[in-house]
């Protein structure tokens, strides 16, 4: 690990303006990702900005109903928070199928939004990885790429954002509230918050330099029957081949949204329409400019099928 | 800032000139290194005071140092054990303020203040931990490597059951969770033991959560 100055921060908008004034900063809170990708120097900052000590750990109700989540909320704060369990069921599930106990009780909600891919190509330095080394090439078109994206990747980088809880975020329609170095504030939704790969892989989302995550905000309840279903190469703590968030109301109608199989959860409002024609035609929609890779073509069908699942569970 | 301010950095190298001076004063806790190229490679020291099974300690730490080198290698309370060092196996639970972590996946300079519950605080060889005692009675281990870990896992696992924490097995996220076979292997699923004493552990964990209610 590359040696590094640190300190805490004592307000977001100071978090922000640290980051923004020295060169190589980066914030750290619950640092299991972050912490692993240093070992590897693979993240290698020069400067760590502590922000737990930060007033950001709270979940409010919003004035519409909503729920404000703060950035600081661990994972199994938020599964746990008895308001997620009743009206965001979906959420409370996504988040208990990643990781482990131990990870969950430090992992944060902005964390696990900026958490980096586990493309075998990025973790490995001794690999060309467009992502880790702009301008190196990727290793993972031509080499083992069972577990990549299979839409809205590029020539450059078929990484998948690893995320569960993302997932449930997507289609929960959630919003990513920040503070900018100035103090400003923006409210991103999570929809166009992830940069689609193209030539620049290495710039995952939309924040600017400097900029923090201080909450994410979801809107009020829309009821329905949620779930949330993971296929992955075992039955616990791995990271998802497919796995797919579904809120499905009585009429038929609903909203998905699919992880494991992009640089950001998949979901489409045309694909959400064809829901009461079942999944096939959500399949369909959902993956029609799909571009998988022969050893992750297998995907589609997984997704399909775990779709199929999906709303064979929430029908009852 | 409301946390112990007894945390003092030394500054090594020479504040950045991008950093003002009165930047670093409304700043709480700061340690600088000049991260030029030249310099970046030079270890920043910073003092951390810990509560370690219950004693308290104070440490000078390279800035990179782990909670679990913190242990292992400063305090020298070797039950915690580094298996992989990435968060994967589990070997290195430790408790911390009540809820287990991996120790090697947080920095020591993040835990200014923190009560630490070892392998070492939960018992002892003449008073064993009732979780000690099962894995003993159960023959939950063979190497015995990762059940340090193991055990500190299985104490928090209780406890989370107790608080009504949810896990995946778990069928209704708003039932009282029961103890059950599914919900014990699912909750320890990020302690791995290459034994595979599993079934054992499962066995020993059972008995003392069964003892609890």
């Amino acid at each position: 690990m590359r040696a590094f100055s640190y300190e805490r921060a004592a307000s977001p908008a100071e978090a922000a303006a640290a980051a923004a004034r020295t060169p190589g900063a980066k914030f750290i809170a619950g640092g299991t990702n972050l912490l692993d990708l240093m070992k590897l120097e693979i993240e290698t900052p020069a400067h760590l900005i502590d922000v737990n000590a930060l007033a950001l750990d709270r979940i409010e109700k919003t004035d519409d109903g909503g729920m404000r989540i703060g950035a600081l909320v661990r994972n199994t704060d938020l599964a746990a928070d008895t308001r997620v369990r009743r009206e965001y069921p979906l959420l409370s599930r996504a988040l208990l199928a990643g990781a482990s106990g131990q990870l969950r009780n430090k992992a944060t909600t902005a964390g696990n939004l900026l958490q980096r891919t586990r493309c075998p190509y990025f973790y490995d330095t001794a690999q060309p990885c467009n992502k880790r080394l702009p301008g190196s090439g990727c290793a993972a078109l031509e080499g083992v790429s069972r577990q990549l994206a299979v839409i809205g990747g590029s020539a450059s980088c078929i990484a998948t954002h690893p995320s569960d809880m993302a997932v449930a975020m997507r289609a929960l329609d959630a919003t990513v509230d920040t503070v900018a170095p100035d103090g400003s504030v923006r409210h991103l939704p999570l929809e166009g918050f992830y940069r689609a790969p193209g030539t620049t892989p290495h710039l995952e989302t939309v924040l600017n330099r400097g900029e923090l995550i201080t909450s994410v905000t979801l809107p009020a309840p829309v009821g329905g029957t949620h779930v949330y279903r993971k296929v992955r190469d075992r039955a616990s703590y791995a990271f998802a081949l497919v796995s797919v968030a579904a809120v499905v109301q009585r009429d038929g109608s609903g909203r998905v949204a699919v992880g494991g199989v992009a640089h950001t959860p998949w979901r489409s409002n045309e694909a959400d329409a064809q829901l009461p024609q079942g999944a096939r035609a959500v399949s369909a929609r959902l993956f029609a400019r799909a571009d998988p890779t022969p050893q992750n073509a297998f995907k589609l069908q997984l997704a399909e099928r775990t779709l199929h699942a999906v709303l064979a569970e929430a029908k009852g | 800032m409301d946390r112990d301010p007894a945390l003092t950095l030394s500054r090594r190298d020479l504040i950045k000139a991008g950093v003002g001076s009165a930047s670093l004063l409304s700043l709480p806790l700061v340690a600088q290194a000049d991260a030029s190229a030249a310099t970046a490679a030079a270890p920043v020291m910073a003092e951390v005071s810990l509560e370690v099974n219950g004693t308290p300690r104070t440490l000078n730490v390279d800035t990179r140092t782990t909670l679990l080198d913190a242990l292992r290698e400063h305090l020298h309370l070797t039950g915690t054990k580094k298996g992989c060092d990435h968060g994967q196996c589990g070997a290195c639970t430790v408790i911390v303020d009540g809820r287990r972590i991996n120790a090697c996946l947080t920095l020591a300079v993040m835990h200014d203040g923190d009560r630490i519950t070892t392998i070492e605080g939960l018992g002892s060889p003449e008073a064993l931990h009732p979780m000690q005692a099962a894995f003993v009675k159960h023959d939950g281990y063979q190497c015995g490597y990762c059940t340090p870990g193991q055990i500190c896992s299985a104490v928090a696992v209780l406890d989370e059951i107790g608080q009504g924490i949810p896990s995946l097995a778990s069928e209704s996220l708003t039932a009282r969770v029961r103890v059950s076979p599914d919900e014990i292997r699912e909750r320890m699923s990020g302690n791995l033991c290459r034994c595979g004493a599993y079934s054992n552990i499962v066995d020993a964990i059972a008995e003392v959560a069964g003892s609890r209610t």
